[in-house]
């Protein structure tokens, strides 16, 4: 039997600030690769389209799908918050409002992945 | 009316429970060190009408006196005896062993945040010293009245939820900002705080919500409702954060 603390039996909440905090700091890497790979053009014109040119690969386009998700939760989840700070009505409903978040952005997922993928791997 | 029970009439129903409880000696035993922290698993025969703290109970009385947790009314009220049971905060004794799924081991250990001083008994200090910082008591200026403070039912409703706290700390234990930040007030001490902030009678409001203001204060809260889902008292805790957050942006009680 191993020490440690079993990890907490939170419940969408919980969940929800996990996701948040994680897509969040996703897309501050994100944002610092992009501003990096820009201002590359200023120094060396040749590096920067074959880094562009990397981008067009399937592996970056599956991370460019990552990175819809994790924008799309974050922006959703963060509506939320938003909403749950504001209103006592969306308080005492959040964790309905939580698997709203969760359709909504399967919804968007549903629009974009199909369209995305086969512009990755079809190259249409 | 029939009876139709397995059991006889008026005899309790009994169940056979596996607790498995996280330990921790100071100063050791002849197994292990001093400050190790283990678990060990106790088979307990309970009532099917007992809660955790029996079955601490029954272990402690019955098979190992040294298990050391606390508590004094045994009924909800004095807010010794929260514990992470089943990987939730909840009072031992509040939580009935049926509603536990009893049939797999329940897993008992100290709440999280604060240190172990022996087994499930934690040093509440750091808890309690974030409670008085927010002025638990009625501030008022000028001379005191020879009668009662009125207040209208209105005015008394605005805070009612708050004055519920038993400063139990299941709340602020189950808080995952607190967990890895102990500089936060945590949950508790903001309840606390609207208490008397809410309070028309009051006249500290300000002194309390500039405390809240600080970086440790209400703006950590990042709204995972553990803390209400943990309350024993259903208090809506992160409404009442809520609420404070709402006071320090409009000045509105
Ligand atoms: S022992 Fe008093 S609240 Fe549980």
């Amino acid at each position: 039997m191993s020490p440690g603390h079993m990890l907490y039996r939170g419940r969408e909440g919980m969940w929800m600030w996990v996701v948040h905090r994680v897509t969040g700091v996703a897309i501050f890497f994100f944002l610092l690769i992009h501003v990096l790979d820009t201002s590359l053009v200023r120094v060396s014109p040749e590096a920067y389209n074959e880094i562009i040119a990397s981008y067009k690969t399937p592996l970056y386009g599956l991370i460019e799908a990552g990175l819809v998700a994790a924008i799309s939760l974050h922006a959703f989840n963060g509506l939320r918050i938003i909403a749950v700070d504001r209103s006592a009505w969306a308080l005492r409903h959040q964790r309905m409002l939580v698997w709203i978040v969760w359709g909504i952005f399967a919804l968007l997922m549903a629009g974009f992945l199909p369209r995305h993928l086969m512009h990755v791997f079809g190259g249409a | 009316m029939t009876v139709t029970e397995d059991a006889p009439v008026g005899e309790i129903a009994t169940l056979n429970v596996t607790i498995r409880i996280k330990r921790m000696n100071p100063e050791g035993t002849p197994a292990r060190a001093p400050g190790e922290s283990y678990w060990e698993e106790f088979h307990v025969e309970a009532h099917a009408t007992d809660r955790v703290l029996d079955a601490l109970h029954t272990i402690k009385w019955q098979e190992d006196g040294s298990l050391t947790f606390r508590r004094s009314c045994a009924h909800g009220v004095c807010g010794s005896d929260a514990m992470r049971i089943n990987a939730k905060n909840r009072l031992a004794c509040k939580a009935l062993l049926k509603d536990l799924n009893p049939s797999r081991p329940i897993t008992v250990e100290p709440i999280a945040g604060l240190p172990v001083v022996k087994d499930l008994v934690v040093d509440m200090e750091p808890f309690f010293a974030s409670y008085r910082e927010i002025m638990p008591f009625l501030v008022t200026t000028g001379h005191a009245p020879t009668r009662e403070r009125l207040q209208s039912p209105e005015d008394r409703a605005k805070f009612d939820d708050t004055t519920k706290c038993i400063l139990c700390a299941a709340c602020t234990t189950a808080c995952p900002v607190f967990w890895t930040d102990g500089q936060y007030f945590g949950p508790q001490a903001i309840v606390g705080a609207h208490r008397f902030i809410f309070d028309s009678r009051d006249e500290g409001q300000w002194d309390r919500l500039e405390i809240l203001n600080d970086k440790a204060g209400v703006w950590k809260c990042r709204t995972a409702f553990n803390c209400t889902e943990a309350c024993p008292r259903g208090i809506e805790v992160t409404k009442a954060i809520s609420e404070v957050k709402r006071a320090l942006t409009t000045g509105e009680f």
